[in-house]
């Protein structure tokens, strides 16, 4: 896959969907592909939080570690954006990811990330809605959860 | 030392002095002869006087001597020579009094020099060899900038005045006298004022140059303490930055140099003036011998002819007074100098020098106890640091000394290591003081690690073995003119009151590492390199050097095997994804183009990084091989490419870190050339634009960049460029590349490339550190961990050790008390700069290594944590200067004492 084909990928990722394709260009430039194979670990639940992850091709678990062994909370498909929680909040991973098939990825370093909000408020501020948008749904289920109690 | 510097230069040179002198003298007779001759050549032959007739002759060498008593006595009749004959030969003389003139100089001027030489030498060493001697306390108050200067720079000047130091005066003051008679003789009178004179000179310059001593005193004192704040400001570096006090040290410094410059400039002041003085008093005689000699020939009290005498006398005495005067100023000048340095050099309680004694033979071993009695030490300012401890340290037996902040267990541990003296009360072995012991014993049979380690600028090797170096144990045989050479170094050494000890003899004890020698010492080094953890940064390091192939032989050796081990484990672990090996037929994708094409590593600068592109030969072949102009096309777009991406970016951006291209510096001056270069025929770019477009691309990588440029058929365009390069490698580029061969060692890469042959995959983010340990995990099953350790011992630890991180240095401290095998081994905080668990894990393996093969050194070890006193036999608590507790860990943690606090 090549530069320019992952700038269309990262487009359709919609914490990036507002950002100038220049600049995505050089997120993806400046960020690392890397390849898994099936069951191989992105990152485990506990690990300092070092790096964002895009999926580019193939799927991932995520799974948070319970008494019973690890339980697998969601899936991950290409598009789709994981561990930057950790990194905005400066925490240690919530969960591990595992490659579910062979995976491509592109890793975006922590600073890097940090970087370029810094540097384009319409991307911080899509990552806000993202959040708020998270929150709000979190918000619903948790009073959902109540009322059901 | 010797207050007096003319002293101290006639007790070591009196017999040169006076040789010198005498041949000095010898020279004047020829010379003086020298004067006489040409007259006789003109008068003689040349206007005939003597030869008035045709076919007359004149003897010559002829030697005859008015004796007294005797009358005219003739030793030899002389040949008798015609005119042209005699000139010949007058002028044969001549020459030969010119070499002889210059040979007696020669000789004179090389004496002198070597001399002066000697005596430097002597000085210096003298110096430094207080240095070696001085009390420890000393240390705390003096730069060691300063001390380095005064040893080099401040006796300097010594040297020059050292051959002339008294052979001057002598001649200079004698040929003054001889001036100074002769004028009398011809007029006393004439003959007073021209003492009068020459008494007011000797009077009052010396008077006026008193001032002159005390600005050249200043000048040395402020020189002196600006190498100090150079140096000072050199080792602080960091608390400059960090505090941004860049300013400060500026304007210190400038004040500094503006102190230094009035002085310098009011000593030229008063030089000149100085100058101006004497040059007048010297005129003055002349004027009143015209004024008072002219008058008294008027009244007819003197005739002319001995006016025109005296003053034709006079002439030759400002000569001999002005050199005189100058060489006093010498005098006084290196005498301040001299008395200067010797002044801080003379320091009381200097170290006897039997302390240090040169010693061969191994002492005893130290079998009786380590004892403080009644010991009290006081810092600089006389706060009480110990207060009267009395305390015995049996042989092997391990004691943690717990201090609180003010407790003084460092002192104490200090004072074992006859760091700290005692001010009052005594540390002693058995029954002997330990300051009157040897340090040939106290230096081999102890040994001392703190938390301060001093490291020399040397590979880690050297300082580890550093602690084994006591004598010279090995006569190193040297032949031819080796042999010569080394004979002259150790009469030269003699010479000049240098030791002739041999610093290319094998200084490193053996024995004391419990090794036999070189062979074996290996394994020595190694077990207390792995107790003190420090043999997996030593081998992260060899990896990353390129090792010297003369003394690994057995790595480059083996390399076909390592490489094939790496191979079939990497498939054997389904990790062959990993590493891309370089192979001679075919592209490696995980590699540049640059590296592609080279397929070696260069070796030298002709063909290294932006050179390569640039290189006529590369061109030419690129060339050949069709791949110019697509290689320049490739860079053009990687260049539109990065400045796309880049052009808007601050250059100090962290991203500029990924663009492998080109540096944020280079980015406007890229910009133009596209400008440039854009819809330009490449036939009319110059070759300069070409390489600086070209060379773009040798840095590109597929997989990492992903600009989508590489093709197969571009792939094997490279791969047979690359055959075709080395084909027709032209002579001088030999030497210049390494070709990649899968049978051959590369030397000039590191250890790591040259195991791996190949490139680490860039899409595999923990690759490095997983190939890393299996690489480990291949050396020590090949048995060639030991061979990576010895090439990681030649990295340079830098200045003062600071290329190694605080807790490596620390643990090679250690390492190095260890590797001596001690009977008391003393370790003062030695790991503060590790957190706790790794201290404890240290600790550990540094008692479970000291009683190896059956040895129970003593160990005392100031803790910096109480819970690490639990693996001693026993603790010993102090405070405040105090010993509070002392006992086995059980006990004081039944008490109810410091110790329990401390612990909670």
């Amino acid at each position: 896959m090549l530069l320019k084909d992952e700038v269309g990928m990262l487009q359709r990722v919609p914490l990036f969907s507002g950002i100038e394709p220049t600049k995505l260009k050089l997120l993806a430039f400046t960020s690392d592909r890397v390849n898994y194979s099936a069951g191989e670990i992105l990152f485990r639940q506990g690990d300092e939080g070092d790096a964002a992850y895009v999926i580019l091709s193939g799927r991932a678990d995520i799974l948070v570690d319970s008494d019973s062994g690890p339980i697998k909370v969601a899936e991950l498909v290409p598009n789709s954006i994981v561990g930057e929680i950790a990194i905005l909040c400066n925490s240690s991973r919530t969960a591990t990811v595992r490659a579910a098939s062979p995976l491509e990825a592109l890793r975006i370093p922590k600073d890097h990330f940090l970087r370029l909000m810094n540097e384009f408020p319409e991307m911080t501020i899509e990552i806000l809605r993202v959040l708020a948008n998270r929150l709000s749904h979190t918000t619903a289920d948790l009073i959902d959860a109540r009322s059901t109690k | 030392m010797e207050p007096s510097l003319a002293r101290y230069i006639w007790r070591h040179t009196k017999k040169q002095q006076l040789w010198i002198l005498m041949v000095v003298l010898l020279s004047m007779i020829p010379y003086f002869m020298s004067f006489d001759l040409p007259k006789l050549i003109v008068n003689g032959p040349i206007q005939g006087r003597g030869f008035e007739q045709p076919g007359a002759t004149q003897a010559f060498m002829r030697l005859h001597y008015n004796l007294p008593f005797i009358g005219d006595v003739q030793f030899f009749s002389g040949f008798q020579l015609d005119r042209k004959a005699t000139l010949l030969a007058l002028s044969l003389v001549f020459l030969l009094l010119v070499v002889i003139n210059g040979l007696f100089k020669l000789y004179i001027n090389t004496y002198k020099g070597r001399l002066g030489e000697r005596m430097l030498r002597r000085i210096r060493f003298d110096l430094v060899d207080r240095v070696l001697r001085f009390p420890p306390i000393y240390f705390k108050r003096v730069k060691s900038a300063e001390v380095a200067t005064m040893v080099k720079d401040e006796v300097e000047p010594l040297g020059g005045f050292i051959g002339d130091a008294f052979l001057q005066p002598v001649l200079l003051g004698g040929q003054a006298l001889t001036a100074m008679l002769f004028i009398m003789v011809q007029n006393v009178w004439l003959g007073m004022i021209a003492v009068v004179i020459v008494v007011i000179q000797i009077v009052l310059i010396p008077r006026m140059r008193r001032r002159l001593i005390v600005l050249g005193r200043q000048r040395q004192l402020t020189a002196r303490a600006l190498s100090g704040r150079v140096g000072e400001i050199v080792e602080g570096i960091g608390a400059v930055h960090v505090h941004d006090t860049s300013n400060y040290e500026r304007a210190d410094i400038a004040a500094r140099l503006g102190l230094i410059f009035k002085i310098r400039f009011d000593l030229y002041q008063w030089k000149f003036m100085v100058k101006f003085l004497n040059n007048f008093l010297a005129q003055i005689t002349p004027f009143l011998f015209y004024m008072i000699g002219g008058y008294l020939v008027i009244e007819g009290r003197l005739d002319v002819g001995q006016l025109v005498a005296v003053i034709g006398a006079y002439k030759d005495l400002p000569g001999p007074m002005k050199e005189l005067i100058d060489w006093d100023q010498d005098r006084q000048d290196v005498q301040v100098k001299y008395q200067q340095v010797v002044e801080q050099f003379t320091v009381d309680g200097l170290i006897e020098p039997r302390i240090g004694a040169l010693t061969i033979d191994d002492p005893d071993p130290m079998t009786k106890p380590l004892s403080a009695i009644g010991l009290s030490i006081a810092d600089d300012s006389g706060a009480m640091l110990l207060n009267r401890i009395s305390l015995q340290v049996k042989p092997g037996e391990t004691v943690a000394l717990v201090s609180t902040a003010t407790g003084g267990g460092e002192a104490l541990a200090e004072a074992f290591a006859r760091l700290n003296w005692p001010d009052s009360g005594r540390v002693a072995s058995g029954a002997d003081d330990l300051l009157e012991l040897p340090e040939a014993v106290t230096g081999r049979r102890m040994s001392y690690a703190s938390s301060d380690v001093f490291l020399f600028q040397a590979s880690l090797r050297d300082n580890l073995l550093y602690g084994l170096k006591h004598a010279p144990l090995t006569s190193v045989p040297y032949d031819g003119a080796a042999a010569v050479q080394h004979r002259w170094n150790i009469d030269e050494a003699r010479r000049s009151g240098n030791p002739d000890l041999d610093i290319h003899s094998d200084w490193i004890n053996y024995a004391s590492a419990g090794a036999s020698g070189p062979h074996d010492l290996f394994e020595a080094v190694r077990r207390v390199l792995d107790a003190v953890v420090l043999s997996r940064d030593i081998l992260d390091l060899g990896l990353r050097s390129s090792a010297d192939l003369a003394r690994h032989t057995e790595l480059a050796r083996r390399i076909v095997e390592l490489r094939a081990a790496l191979r079939t484990r990497l498939e054997h672990e389904g990790l062959s994804g990993l590493v891309v090996p370089f192979e001679p037929g075919a592209y490696n994708k995980e590699a540049t183009i640059g590296q592609n094409l080279l397929f070696g590593a260069a070796a030298g600068p002709q063909l290294a990084d932006r050179a390569l592109a640039a290189n006529p030969y590369f061109a030419s072949v690129l060339r050949q091989a069709g791949l110019d102009r697509t290689l320049y096309e490739m860079g053009m777009e990687i260049a539109k490419q990065a400045i796309e991406l880049f052009a808007d970016l601050p250059p100090d951006h962290q991203f500029f870190q990924q663009l492998a291209f080109m540096s944020a510096e280079e980015i406007p001056a890229y910009e133009t050339l596209l400008q440039r270069l854009k819809n330009r025929p490449y036939e009319t770019v110059s070759e300069n634009d070409r390489a600086m477009i070209v060379t773009l691309s040798f840095a590109y990588i597929e997989p990492r960049h992903r600009f989508g440029l590489l093709s197969d058929e571009l792939m094997g365009k490279i791969v047979a460029a690359r055959n075709r390069f080395y084909e027709n490698l032209p002579h001088e580029l030999q030497n210049a590349v390494e070709r990649y061969d899968p049978a051959k060692y590369i030397a000039a890469a590191t250890v790591m490339d040259n195991v791996l042959f190949g490139r680490v995959g860039n899409n595999h983010p923990d690759a490095p550190d997983r190939i890393r340990s299996i690489v480990y995990d291949i050396l020590d099953e090949l048995g060639l961990y030991g061979e990576l350790l010895d090439v990681g011992l030649d990295f340079n630890v830098g200045a003062g050790g600071r290329r190694l991180t605080n807790g490596q240095r620390q643990k090679l401290d250690v390492a190095r008390a260890l590797l001596k095998r001690p009977d008391f081994l003393i370790l003062n905080r030695p790991l503060s700069a590790l957190d706790q668990r790794m201290q404890d894990k240290v600790l550990r393996n540094v008692l479970e290594e000291a009683r190896r093969d059956g040895q129970s050194p003593a160990i005392v070890w100031v803790v910096t944590n109480p819970a690490m006193a639990t693996m001693f036999d026993r603790v010993v608590v102090f405070d405040s200067g105090q010993m509070v507790e002392d006992g086995t860990h059980e006990t004081l943690l039944a008490g109810n004492g410091i110790f329990k606090e401390l612990l909670s």
